[in-house]
């Protein structure tokens, strides 16, 4: 069986981000369950006509952010699905992170500004009183 | 283990051309581009490897074997395609499929009959009536139907449509399921290199000029855009390859872009516009002009 990504070459999106995502999407629709095998980097490479070094970055990629599982010597798994839920949450949180540094780096934002900017937003925001006040009760009674 | 190929200081002089000193290594499993233009050495290079000439100094070796010595053993185990093979005009494909098939034992005809197909060959056509790109494709028939353990591919895409292309791609990555068999191969195309190799280099007037793992080679690349002027501190940055001035732009070329880049930018007066990853071609281009200029 052939395990084909759709992929191009000619996307700005570099190769492996665009397996990370389509291995992501698979696994968000359930295409890929919790626990199911995925290809091994050289069936996928091979499907896809990429060198095996791209999809060796993607899968890695994927392990870190917590979305698949590899156990030595018998392959990569698609995560339980508590972990691969909180895996894609992370990997979502890493690419807005990314789009934000970008945003500030083109309005040429200093550290601290960019700091003070997201901790005013943060202040601002409905969930955050909460969430503060989450996190000195943990202080006060553990 | 030993790697495929592992050249070291090898020199090879012709009276108007030479290869200078060349360290270069392919670990087993992988597949490498060659990347120069005309005249640059590649086919000097895969010569070399191939024990089709000597070099002058230096020591070659091959799947673990050193050349010249270990020559005849190590040429089983290649497949080497390039413009100067020469295939029996009067004869059919079929013909040298058998006649590949009684020296290989490791010949593979359920293979073979699987790339007659995908490659839209005619076995009993003589080859006088093939085209060139029928011509490629079956020499690169014969070589992959006998799996050789590594393949030294010189130009291999040159010349054919984008149909016959895609076909060769697609033979190309059969190979990399086996973990065990190696490709060198050189193109004009750099984006069949781009897809398809692990590692990349660069060669140019003999020498290698850059070689590195595709992944972080296309990583530290960035072409950059800022509003601002171009300062010799700025030309001066490490890894700054091109300087381009516009008012009131600013175009950067860097092969060494890193968290760093931005800011050491932002703090030399220059604000950024965009940052965009560079394809294989432009990187190529950019290089050898910074080697003239060095």
């Amino acid at each position: 069986m052939r395990n084909e990504l759709l992929l191009s070459p000619h996307s700005s999106v570099p190769m492996y981000a665009q397996i990370v995502e389509q291995v992501v999407a698979k696994v968000m629709s359930g295409a890929w369950q919790a626990g199911a095998p995925l290809p091994s980097i050289r069936e996928l490479a091979s499907d896809c006509q990429v060198s095996v070094i791209t999809v060796k970055r993607a899968y890695l990629e994927l392990e870190r952010s917590g979305v698949i599982v590899t156990r030595h010597g018998k392959g990569s798994f698609v995560a339980d699905a508590l972990d691969a839920t909180r895996g894609l949450a992370t990997a979502e949180f890493d690419s807005q992170l990314q789009g934000l540094l970008d945003a500030a780096a083109r309005l040429g934002m200093a550290r601290n500004e960019l700091l003070d900017r997201v901790g005013e937003a943060f202040d601002a925001s409905p969930g955050a009183s909460q969430s503060t006040t989450t996190s000195t009760d943990k202080g006060t009674t553990a | 283990m030993t790697p495929a190929i592992a050249l070291t200081g090898v020199r090879k002089r012709y009276d108007d051309f030479a290869l200078h000193d060349i360290d270069l290594t392919l670990p087993r499993g992988q597949v490498m581009g060659l990347v120069g233009v005309n005249g640059a050495g590649k086919s000097t290079l895969l010569r070399l490897l191939m024990g089709l000439i000597r070099a002058d100094g230096g020591e070659v070796e091959v799947l673990g074997q050193r050349l010249p010595q270990a020559q005849v053993a190590v040429k089983r185990e290649i497949g080497y395609a390039s413009d100067d093979m020469r295939l029996y005009r009067g004869q059919t494909l079929r013909w040298h499929m058998d006649f590949i098939r009684s020296v290989y034992p490791e010949w593979d005809e359920a293979y073979a009959q699987t790339l007659l197909k995908r490659f839209d060959l005619k076995p009993q056509q003589a080859l006088r009536g093939f085209s060139h790109g029928q011509r490629v494709k079956a020499l690169l028939l014969l070589i992959f139907a006998r799996h050789p353990r590594l393949l030294l591919l010189d130009e291999p895409t040159t010349g054919l449509d984008p149909v016959a292309r895609g076909e060769v791609l697609d033979a190309i990555a059969d190979v990399l399921r086996d973990e065990g068999r190696s490709i060198l191969f050189s193109s004009h195309n750099t984006a069949d290199i781009e897809q398809i190799a692990d590692s990349i280099t660069f060669l140019h007037g003999g020498k290698v000029v850059a070689s590195r793992d595709k992944e972080s080679f296309l990583d530290r690349w960035r072409r950059i855009v800022c509003r601002g002027t171009a300062t010799d501190a700025l030309r001066a940055l490490p890894g700054i390859a091109s300087v381009r001035d516009s008012a009131p732009l600013v175009e950067l070329k860097t092969g060494a872009f890193d968290d760093t880049t931005l800011p050491t930018l932002q703090a030399m007066g220059l604000s950024v516009e965009s940052v965009e990853p560079m394809p294989l071609e432009d990187i190529f281009v950019t290089t050898v002009r910074g080697s003239h200029n060095a």
